[in-house]
């Protein structure tokens, strides 16, 4: 039987992550290789689009992952108000970082893919607009975490806003469904059949897999200098430095 | 009760509140959260008078006509219950097809007549290569003819 609460102190989590670390960035570079191969040489060209649809294979990916990284720091930010644990709001930090880039690469690649398709740049549709409010949430999250100095207030404030503005993941995924917008609907999801050639779908995975591995690695990295700061006065810490030294 | 049940019991409580608050607001900004009307609601009247709106649908096949001056077109929205003739002056994006979504901008004239001064393309969620495109086409006209 694993003790998992072994792995919630701080000085057990940080020599694990740092093992984990490189496994998860060479998965990412591996599974990277393979989508963007899928993606570019194996993927048909699209009846419709052309060739501009290949964009989805960063575009879908990101996007994905910017909401499920906003529930998952939702959750350890609730978890560390709830529990008062150290070490799930830092995670919940280190999260806002690599969701709000996701926001941000989500965006820029749909208005790039937007231009050609559709024909415009932006347009104020529910689904794009809930998802331009996501990014605001991630930086109005690190803004407020870094605005207050004493980091248990600075979690407390933090955390109270990601569980509000978490309100907002469903209505990022639902647009499509509940309001008619220039957004097309999902092609992929758990309910139907995907409406998409089987390769371009296996290159999609794959690059949602390289994501995934790739902020597992960065968030990781992230906590662990978190925890170096945070917990520098404690022996652990002083020992670690040492045998740096 | 322990502090962090009674925590854990107000943060619940909080977010239940929220959503149940998000709902109701969402509920009631229902109308204003269209992106584009339908040629049917734009029939029963739903679509505002006297200002730019948008109407979404599919161009009716077969209806695109290029006027004279060769920069103005024509052509026809239905949602396949009811449809509205559109006029367009500029530059229609590249995915705009005869029987492909559309959503296009613009004020309904006395006429009946929609003109639009922006015409945006609406993509479906369907990704297929060509090749599959033209069987499915292919299956689509084979049943057609055999309804007939």
């Amino acid at each position: 039987m694993i003790n998992w609460f072994k792995y919630s102190s701080p000085q057990t989590f940080f020599p694990l992550a740092g093992e984990m670390v490189p496994w998860f960035f060479a998965l990412a570079v591996a599974f990277g290789a393979a989508g963007l191969y899928i993606g570019f040489f194996v993927a048909p060209t699209d009846a419709q689009q052309g060739e501009a649809y290949r964009i989805i294979f960063i575009h879908v990916a990101a996007a994905w992952m910017s909401m499920f990284l906003y529930l998952v720091m939702a959750f350890w930010a609730g978890v560390g108000l709830v529990f008062n644990t150290r070490l799930s709001a830092m995670v919940a930090q280190a999260l806002a970082p690599t969701g709000a880039l996701m926001t941000f690469i989500a965006l820029w690649t749909g208005a790039l893919w937007g231009k050609p398709t559709w024909g415009t740049w932006w347009v104020w549709d529910a689904r794009l607009t809930s998802e331009l409010i996501l990014l605001f949430l991630y930086l109005g999250f690190i803004a407020l975490q870094a605005a207050i100095d004493e980091p248990r207030r600075a979690d407390k404030a933090g955390a109270v806003l990601a569980l509000v503005g978490a309100v907002n993941v469903p209505i990022i995924y639902f647009s499509v469904k509940w309001w008619n917008t220039l957004h097309q609907g999902a092609s992929v999801s758990l309910m139907a059949a995907p409406t998409m050639a089987k390769t371009m779908l296996w290159g999609m995975l794959m690059m949602a897999l390289a994501f995934w591995m790739y902020a597992l690695g960065a968030v990781l990295v992230r906590v662990r200098s978190i925890l170096l700061e945070r917990e520098r006065h404690t022996d652990w810490v002083a020992s670690y430095l040492g045998r740096l030294r | 009760m322990k502090p962090r049940h009674k925590r854990f019991a107000l943060i619940a409580a909080g977010l239940g509140g929220l959503a149940v608050a998000a709902t109701l607001v969402l509920g009631a900004f229902q109308k204003n959260l269209v992106f584009f009307f339908t040629p049917t609601q734009i029939a029963n009247h739903e679509a505002p008078q006297g200002r730019s709106f948008r109407v979404g649908g599919l161009v009716e096949a077969g209806s695109v006509k290029r006027q004279e001056d060769g920069v103005t077109v024509q052509f026809v929205v239905t949602d396949t219950a009811r449809s509205i003739p559109v006029r367009f002056k500029g530059v229609l994006p590249d995915l705009f097809r005869e029987g492909k979504g559309v959503v296009t901008q613009g004020k309904l004239g006395p006429d009946g007549v929609f003109h639009a001064d922006e015409v945006l393309a609406k993509h479906d969620e369907n990704y297929m290569p060509p090749e599959a495109k033209h069987a499915v086409e292919q299956a689509h006209n084979a049943s057609r003819t055999l309804k007939q």
